[in-house]
């Protein structure tokens, strides 16, 4: 028998898949792997075979189920502390997320994009004001989610350089302590912010030192919190979770899509003569780049698929990566074509925990990708390409940093 | 062909409004609901996308039993779509 591939491995190339991942002559869409506790786990490359089993409800993402598999150290930490909306099944998933669907609904995300175009346009106001060269992750890539989704779930933007350092560690601590660590402290903090929100709820005074900015924290408060059908720990857990998906994986999508159109300048070229071409190229660049790359649940019971049998208590991980790059759903897979219809990628997942802000990361993206191109037209790395540092391969993917240059820059 | 849309397990994710955007909308708390007119049936050549599209499955496309004339197209595949017939 074949030794198992490591799950997960690093990218060699920023924006494709490990090859690692991909099945090997004669192998299918389902093989084992090899996790970091030297645990096996099945790893799923195939389209057709990751929609059924992401619909299939004897797939679980409870992290507390003993025989849940964990990618990274620093997960372990998951079975101890419960994980909101991504770590739970139904019927309490359900329950969490349909109190936050109407937030992030297609209407409710229109109404966001001028707030959205307006915030993108002042961050490239100072990149354009400090002029070349420009760190875009820092100046760009990061701040325009992380301004967004303070504004929305009413966090203090100020508070930025702690929460986006605590995300860091959560997602890419070296050790499980450093990650254990960010997480007590970005929950002590939202813990605060929950009770300075519920005393302006009880009539206490909305100004002063405890006056917050308004947004999704307050609602949960006040409509949640307050009629008792959430506890404090719940409206915490809530905000740490939308808090930290809603900036880090959109920050990685604008710095690692932005460094994928330059190195394709074909694309970037078609792109730019035709900005109606804007909306599709973000849908191939999820698909293309597919950041969140290892869904992992564990199965409740035997499941049949592919000829393969899933024993109840296997780990499964679903690496949305190489799905997306299945040929029998996109003929040439490989290849970046802004002008393909990129539908039914599983880039935001598939099944109950598909995103839940994939609207409005869709508008972030198209906002932020036109802007930045109808604003800096001749835009280029300032670095050789060697030189751009990737995100490991056991978190969500993207770039450490991102030089750019413009103009005579 | 009649569509129905199970809002109990609808997720919110809009994607059928993304695909068909002619057929689907979402109702003020972000739910997928069909556009008037669309509920007696539609001919939309981006409904049967958007079914597929569905993350929970939860949009159903029932072919018409008392059709007089039946078409080829009203076969839909056993998988992913459920078939009400």
């Amino acid at each position: 028998m074949a030794q198992a591939a490591p799950f997960p491995q690093d990218r060699t190339c920023p924006y494709h898949p490990p090859t690692g991942y991909r099945p090997s002559g004669g192998q299918g869409p389902l093989n084992r792997v090899t996790l970091y506790d030297n645990s096996q786990a099945w790893l799923v490359t195939g389209h057709a075979e990751a929609q059924a089993l992401l619909t299939d409800s004897r797939l679980s993402a409870d992290r507390q189920h003993p025989a849940f598999p964990m990618i990274a150290p620093r997960f372990e930490l998951s079975r101890r502390e419960p994980l909101a909306l991504l770590g739970v099944d139904d019927p309490l998933h359900n329950k969490q997320r349909r109190m936050l669907i109407p937030t992030f609904g297609v209407k409710q995300v229109a109404a966001m994009r001028p707030r959205i175009q307006h915030i993108v346009d002042g961050l490239l106001d100072a990149v354009i004001a400090q002029g070349p060269p420009v760190e875009l992750v820092s100046a760009f890539a990061l701040p325009v989610p992380s301004i967004v989704i303070c504004e929305l779930l009413g966090v203090p933007y100020a508070d930025h350089d702690f929460f986006e350092e605590a995300s860091r560690r959560i997602l890419r601590g070296a050790t499980a302590k450093e990650s254990e660590a960010g997480r007590r402290e970005l929950m002590d903090y939202l813990g605060d912010l929950v009770d300075r929100k519920a005393k302006t709820a009880d009539g206490g005074t909305g100004w002063g030192a405890d006056a917050t900015p308004e947004g999704v924290i307050d609602e949960l408060v006040r409509e949640r919190l307050s009629a008792g059908s959430l506890d404090r720990d719940d409206v915490v857990r809530l905000a740490l979770i939308l808090l930290i998906a809603g900036h880090e994986t959109t920050a990685n999508m604008i710095s690692l899509g932005t460094f994928t159109l330059l190195e394709h300048p074909d694309q970037l070229a078609a792109l730019r003569a035709d900005p109606d071409l804007t909306r599709a190229a973000v849908e191939e660049l999820l698909r293309f780049l597919s950041i969140a790359d290892g869904l992992v649940r564990v199965a409740t019971e035997d499941i049949e698929v592919a000829g393969q049998t899933i024993r109840a208590d296997e780990g499964v991980v679903l690496t949305a990566a190489t799905i997306n790059r299945d040929t029998a759903v996109y003929p040439d897979a490989d290849d970046l074509d802004v002008r393909r219809s990129a539908r039914h990628h599983l880039a935001f997942g598939f099944g109950i925990h598909q995103c839940l802000g994939q609207n409005l990361a869709r508008a972030e993206l198209e906002i932020a990708f036109q802007s930045l191109l109808a604003r800096l037209p001749d835009l280029r790395l300032a670095v050789p390409v060697e030189e751009i540092r990737m995100k490991p391969g056991d978190t969500i993917q993207g770039l450490v940093d991102l030089p750019v240059t413009w103009g005579r820059g | 062909m009649r569509v129905t849309i199970d809002t109990d397990v609808c997720i919110g994710a809009g994607q059928c409004v993304l695909t068909a955007p002619n057929v689907f909308t979402q109702d003020d708390d972000g739910f997928s609901e069909l556009l008037p007119g669309c509920e007696e049936g539609t001919a939309d050549p981006m409904l049967r996308e958007a079914a597929r599209a569905c993350p929970v499955r939860a949009i159903t496309l029932h072919t018409d039993r008392f059709q007089t004339e039946p078409s080829p197209d009203e076969t839909l595949p056993a998988d992913p779509l459920r078939v009400d017939t």
